[in-house]
C-alpha cells in the first residue's frame, strides 16, 4: 500500500498558505490582485436576498385566486411598506371593507392568479466578507472573492467547534501536560486566544465565557462536557457555525492528553503576536481541520517548509491516535511490509514505533497519524 | 454523457477495471477472463483525492490502479491515461468502469403534496436513484409558508424532486411549492455559478405554470409524473431523469469529475444505485426475498426485494466512522452498551467513540476496542432496518376492497412490505462486515440487530465489491454474475430462530438435523441457548423443528416444521434466544449471559 497513509495535522513554524474567500453568492470583489490585506478587512460584498413572507390574498379577501390582481393596491415590483395597503375590497356597505396591509418593509416579489399568494421580500441585507489572514490578494475570482496568500506559522487542530475569530495569542499554563483551570483564566485575557495545555474543564470554559476570551486551544476535554456546553451530543462532525461565545481548538483529541510538545513550543515562541483562528472542521466529504494562523513579515520567516510527502519512512515523527497508546508520541523505527495479525485477529499492516524511553510498539500503520511541517 | 448512452465496450471484453470513489477511500479491482468464467484477481485502495490539495478525483483512481498494477505486473497506465483496450496479455484492459459517492453523494430535497403520499413516492424515486434526502417538503408537513421557504434557502442540495397531485387532479399546492421554491432561489452545494438541476414529476397538467414559474430560476426537466393515479407508482421516469441530471450537471462541478467521465467506458453510477441494481438481480434470479445492507463510514444503506418489489433507504448519519457518534446519540448509551460483554465507564467510551469520530480511519487494536465496535455497529444496523421499514410500504391512501373475512384483520394501507418470517436471505456489505476477523461476528451482528424469525440464510461481500459488479452488470451480466457468484458473495449459513418466549432453560423446540453423510442430531433447544453446528458452504442439512406450544416457526403456534438448509463459511445457528431478543437489564446478568452466547459460538478469542 505505498499510496496509503493517514495525512497528519500540520505544525509548522514557517509555511505558505492560501485561504479561498468566496461569497456565499455572487457579489462585488473590493480588493486588487497584490493588495496586502488584514484579516478584519472586507474583501468583498454580497447582498443577501431579504426574506420571503407569502401572504395567501385570495384566501384573506374572500375571492377566487384568479381575481387578486383587481383588489391589489401594490403591483408586482412596488415598494411597500410596513402596514401599507396592499389589497382591498370595494363593498358597497363600508363597513364590510376588508384591508390587507403588508406585515413588512420591503417589496411585492410575485403575484400568482393560481394560488392567489402574494410574496412579499424584505430588501438585501449586506454581507461583508472578511480577509481571515493578513496576506497579499493573489487571485480574484470574479463576482465570487478572493485567494489570499499568507505567509505564517500554522497550527492544525484535529477538532473545534465556532467561527473564525482574531486575537493575540497567550499561554496560559508552563507546560504542555498541565491542564487549563479556571485559576488560568484572567481578565486581562479578554479578546484573546489562551493556548492551554491537557485538559479543559467545564469551569475554565464557563470562567473563558464570562471573561470574554475569543478562542482557547487545548490538547483534549471531555465528550460530556462538549455536549452541555453545545447543548446536545454532536453526531456528526461538521462544525463552525456554533455560537457559545468562544472559538475552541483541541489539538489531540477527547479526554486529558498533553498537547504535543512540537504544537505546544511552537505557540509559545509566538506568544503576543495576533492570530487568526478557526474552529470549523469537517470530517467528511472534504476534511476541514481547524486552525491556528500567525501571519509572520517577510524578516521573520525562517525556512519555509511545503510538506510534500509520498509516504511514511523510518524516522518520521507519529502520533498515535487510537487506545490503549492513544496520544503517545514516537519515532518509525521499522516498516514491516507483510500482513501482521493484531489481537483482534485482523491482518493488517504495522509499523514499529519507539518512544522517547526506548521502548518499541506495533502499531497498526491506520492508527498513527504523521506530524507534519 | 447520459446514462441511456452505449458502452463504450470491446467485445468480447476480457479484462475489467473498476473503482469506487468513496468518501476516504477509492477502490479499485481487477477482472479477468480466466478459461469460460471471470474471476476477481486483483485489488487496490488508495485515499479518494476530492479534496485539497489534490481537488481531482482521478488521482485517487490511478494511484488505485497503480496499486493493481504493482500487484499484478499488468501494465494498465500510460501516464494519466488507462490504455484500452488490452495490446497484449499484459498490457492495458479492455474497459474502466467506476461508481462514486464521494463529496458526501448525491443529496437531493424532495417535495410532495400530501407527506404521506407524494411525498414518499418523491422520497423513494430519489432513494432508489441512489441519493440522499436531506429533506421532503409538503404542503401539509407542518410548517408555516415561510419556515418552508427558510428552510428550501439554507439547504444546498445537489438537486430537487418535485411532485404533487395526480394527473388531472387540483393544481394549486403543487404550484404553491413551486412558488415557494422560486421565492427561496434555491443554490447548488457545488459551483456558485450555475442552475439547480430541478425535476418536477408531478401533476402534469400544472406542468405550464411550473415551467412559467421555475423555467428561468433552475434547470428545469419535466418528467412523467410519480403517482399518476392514487393506486399507482410510477417512479422509473423520474430516477433516469435523477441518474442523467447526476452526471450531467452535479458530477460536472465535482472536482476532477470531468475527467473521470472521460476515462471510463460506461456512464458513473453513484455507489448506492449500483449496490441496488446487484441486490435486485440476485433476488430476481433466485427467486428470493432479500435484504440487503450496505454499512460505510458515514451511512448505511439497506435494500430490500419483498415479492419482487425494490425499495431501499438511507440512513445518511448512521455508520462506523464519520457518523459513529450519531449511532451513539441516536441508540442511546444503554442499547449500546448491551452489546458490551465488560464494563466501562461511561465517560472512557464516549471519549472512544469521539475519538474515532474526528479520526475516522482508525481500526480497533484490542479486543476491547473491537468489542465495541461491534455493538456500536449491531445499533447502526438495528435503527438503518427501522427505518427501512418505515418508508418500505405499500402506498398510502389507497382505497382497499373489504370482504366480511377481513372484519377481524382490519389492516390500514401503506402496512411495511418487510416480512421478517417471509425472508429468505440477509446480505451484508461493508467494512464492519467485510473485514470481521472472524465470519462468525458478521453473522451473529447481523442476527443481534435483525432478529430473524423462521428460517434464514446469511451472507457477507467478501471484500466490498457490490458497487463495481453493479455498474459491470448494466454492460456484461455474464461476467458481473461468475464474479458475484464466485468471489464476492460469501454465505455464512443458515439461521433458525423460533418466535416466542420463555425463562432460560425451558424448552424452546426439540431438533433434529440429517447432515449431509448421514449423521442425524437429536436433542432440544432450550430458552437462552445459542448453537452453532458447522455446515459447510455448497452442503445441505434437513432441519426438524418441533416446537413448544406458544412458539412458531412459521407455521403457526406449536407447528412442526421441516426445512433443507444451506451451509457456508459459519454453519447452522440455532438462536433460542427468544424473540423478539430480550437482553437481561441487570448489567452482571447480561455480561454473563452475552458470554455465554458469545463463548457457545467462538465469536471472539479466548481472553
Amino acid at each position: 500500500m505505498a499510496h496509503s497513509y493517514t495525512p497528519g495535522l500540520t505544525v509548522t513554524d514557517s509555511t505558505v498558505i492560501r485561504r479561498r474567500r468566496i461569497l456565499p453568492l455572487p457579489g462585488t470583489v473590493l480588493v486588487k490582485v497584490s493588495d496586502r490585506v488584514r484579516s478584519n478587512q472586507p474583501v468583498a460584498r454580497a447582498e443577501l436576498p431579504g426574506k420571503v413572507y407569502p401572504l395567501n390574498l385570495a384566501n384573506q379577501l374572500g375571492v377566487a385566486p384568479d381575481e387578486i390582481k383587481d383588489y391589489l393596491i401594490k403591483k408586482e415590483g412596488d415598494a411597500v411598506q410596513k402596514d401599507e395597503i396592499l389589497a382591498e375590497n370595494k363593498p358597497l356597505i363600508k363597513w364590510f371593507k376588508t384591508e390587507i396591509r403588508s406585515p413588512v418593509t420591503g417589496k411585492v416579489e410575485s403575484v400568482s392568479t393560481v394560488t392567489g399568494q402574494v410574496l412579499l421580500r424584505e430588501p438585501p441585507r449586506v454581507l461583508e466578507l472578511l480577509g481571515y489572514v493578513d496576506g497579499t490578494v493573489v487571485e480574484i475570482h470574479p463576482q465570487q472573492g478572493v485567494t489570499i496568500e499568507c505567509l505564517c506559522s500554522l497550527v492544525q487542530g484535529i477538532f473545534g467547534i465556532g467561527g473564525e475569530t482574531y486575537g493575540e495569542l497567550v499561554m496560559a499554563v508552563a507546560a504542555s501536560d498541565e491542564a487549563l483551570t479556571p485559576a488560568h483564566v484572567k481578565p486581562d485575557m479578554k479578546g484573546k486566544i489562551v493556548v492551554g495545555g491537557s485538559f479543559l474543564s467545564a469551569e475554565t470554559m464557563a470562567k473563558a465565557k464570562e471573561m470574554g476570551v475569543a478562542g482557547l486551544v487545548v490538547g483534549g476535554m471531555h465528550d460530556k462536557d462538549l455536549r452541555a456546553l453545545l447543548g446536545y451530543d454532536l453526531g456528526v462532525a461538521i462544525t463552525g457555525t456554533e455560537q457559545v461565545g468562544f472559538t475552541l481548538i483541541l489539538t489531540e483529541g477527547f479526554g486529558t492528553i498533553p498537547m504535543a510538545a512540537k504544537t505546544f513550543t511552537l505557540l509559545s515562541a509566538h506568544a503576543g503576536q495576533y492570530a487568526s483562528i478557526s474552529g470549523a472542521t469537517q470530517i467528511r466529504a472534504g476534511v476541514i481541520r481547524p486552525e491556528i494562523i500567525i501571519p509572520q513579515t517577510e524578516t521573520q520567516a525562517g525556512t519555509i517548509t511545503q510538506p510534500q510527502r509520498s509516504g511514511i519512512r523510518v524516522g518520521d515523527l507519529v502520533r498515535i491516535i487510537r487506545d490503549p497508546l492513544f496520544g503517545k508520541i514516537g519515532e518509525v523505527s521499522a516498516l514491516p511490509s507483510d500482513l501482521t495479525k493484531i489481537p483482534t485477529e485482523s491482518e493488517v499492516r504495522v509499523l514499529e514505533v519507539r518512544f522517547p524511553d526506548r521502548q518499541v510498539a506495533v502499531i497498526p500503520r491506520t492508527n498513527i497519524e504523521v506530524i507534519e511541517g | 454523457m447520459a446514462t441511456h448512452e452505449p458502452a463504450r465496450t470491446a467485445t468480447p471484453l476480457s479484462v475489467i477495471v473498476a473503482t469506487d470513489c468513496g468518501s476516504t477511500t477509492t477502490k479499485a479491482i481487477l477482472i479477468e477472463k480466466v478459461g469460460d468464467e471471470y474471476r476477481q484477481t486483483y485489488r487496490g485502495e488508495a485515499p479518494t483525492t476530492v479534496e485539497a490539495p489534490f481537488e481531482d478525483v482521478t488521482r485517487g483512481v490511478l494511484n488505485a490502479i497503480a496499486e493493481i498494477e504493482e500487484l499484478s505486473g499488468r501494465k494498465i497506465l500510460d501516464g494519466d491515461e488507462i490504455i484500452t483496450p488490452c495490446r497484449d496479455a499484459k498490457t492495458g484492459v479492455d474497459i474502466y468502469i467506476s461508481t462514486s459517492s464521494a463529496g458526501g453523494g448525491l443529496q437531493m430535497m424532495v417535495t410532495g403534496v400530501v407527506q404521506n403520499m407524494t411525498g414518499e413516492s418523491a422520497q423513494r424515486a430519489a432513494l432508489g436513484a441512489g441519493a440522499i434526502v436531506i429533506d421532503v417538503l409538503a404542503s401539509n408537513d407542518g410548517r408555516l409558508p415561510h419556515e418552508k421557504i427558510e428552510r428550501i434557502r439554507t439547504m444546498r442540495p445537489d438537486m430537487i424532486l418535485m411532485s404533487g397531485g395526480t394527473d388531472g387532479g387540483a393544481v394549486t399546492h403543487v404550484v404553491e411549492m413551486a412558488e415557494y421554491i422560486a421565492a427561496a432561489e434555491p443554490r447548488p452545494r457545488f459551483g456558485a455559478t450555475y442552475k439547480l438541476p430541478l425535476i418536477y414529476a408531478g401533476n402534469k397538467d400544472a406542468q405550464p405554470q411550473v415551467k412559467k414559474i421555475l423555467g428561468e430560476k433552475s434547470a428545469l426537466v419535466v418528467t412523467e409524473n410519480i403517482r399518476p393515479v392514487l393506486e399507482k407508482e410510477n417512479l422509473a421516469p423520474a430516477r433516469h431523469k435523477i441518474h442523467d441530471l447526476f452526471l450531467e450537471h452535479v458530477m460536472q462541478q465535482a472536482p476532477g469529475y470531468r475527467k473521470l467521465i472521460e476515462m471510463a467506458g460506461a456512464p458513473i453510477m453513484p455507489t448506492p444505485a449500483a449496490v441496488g441494481v446487484i441486490m435486485e438481480t440476485i433476488a430476481k434470479r433466485e427467486h428470493l426475498n432479500l435484504i440487503g445492507v450496505d454499512i460505510g463510514g458515514a451511512t448505511t444503506d439497506v435494500f430490500s426485494v419483498f415479492e419482487g418489489v425494490f425499495n431501499r433507504t438511507v440512513s445518511a448519519n448512521l455508520g462506523m466512522s464519520y457518523s459513529i457518534s450519531n449511532v451513539l446519540a441516536e441508540a442511546g448509551l444503554a442499547n449500546i452498551m448491551r452489546w458490551v460483554p465488560f464494563t466501562i465507564d461511561e465517560q472512557t467510551l464516549r471519549n472512544r467513540i469521539k475519538n474515532k469520530m474526528i479520526r475516522p480511519t482508525t481500526i480497533p487494536q484490542t479486543l476491547d476496542e473491537l468489542q465495541i465496535e461491534h455493538a456500536i455497529s449491531r445499533e447502526a444496523l438495528r435503527l438503518a432496518l427501522i427505518h427501512h421499514k418505515s418508508l418500505a410500504t405499500g402506498l398510502k391512501g389507497v382505497q382497499q376492497e373489504r370482504t366480511i373475512s377481513d372484519v377481524f384483520e382490519q389492516q390500514t394501507s401503506g402496512k411495511t412490505l418487510i416480512d421478517m418470517l417471509k425472508l429468505d436471505l440477509i446480505v451484508g456489505s461493508g467494512g464492519i462486515l467485510s473485514h470481521a476477523p472472524r465470519r462468525i461476528q458478521s453473522m451473529v451482528m447481523m442476527v443481534d440487530a435483525y432478529e430473524p424469525v423462521g428460517f434464514t440464510r446469511l451472507s457477507v461481500d467478501s471484500i466490498f465489491m457490490m458497487p463495481h459488479l453493479g455498474v459491470l452488470s448494466t454492460i456484461d451480466e455474464k461476467a458481473a454474475t461468475d464474479v458475484f457468484v464466485r468471489d464476492c458473495m460469501v454465505y455464512l449459513g443458515t439461521c433458525v430462530a423460533p418466535i416466542g418466549q420463555g425463562k432460560d432453560g425451558e424448552r424452546c423446540a426439540d431438533y433434529e438435523i440429517v447432515f449431509p453423510d448421514g449423521k442425524t442430531v437429536t436433542d432440544q433447544l432450550k430458552f437462552g441457548d445459542l448453537r452453532l453446528y458447522p455446515l459447510e458452504l455448497g452442503k445441505k442439512a434437513t432441519v426438524t423443528m418441533q416446537p413448544a406450544k406458544a412458539v412458531n416457526l412459521g407455521a403457526g403456534v406449536g407447528g412442526t416444521v421441516t426445512r433443507e438448509v444451506q451451509g457456508g463459511a459459519v454453519g447452522l445457528i440455532l438462536d433460542g434466544r427468544g424473540r423478539p431478543l430480550q437482553l437481561p437489564s441487570d448489567q452482571l446478568t447480561r455480561i454473563e449471559m452475552l458470554t455465554k452466547w458469545f463463548d457457545a459460538v467462538g465469536l471472539y478469542p479466548a481472553a
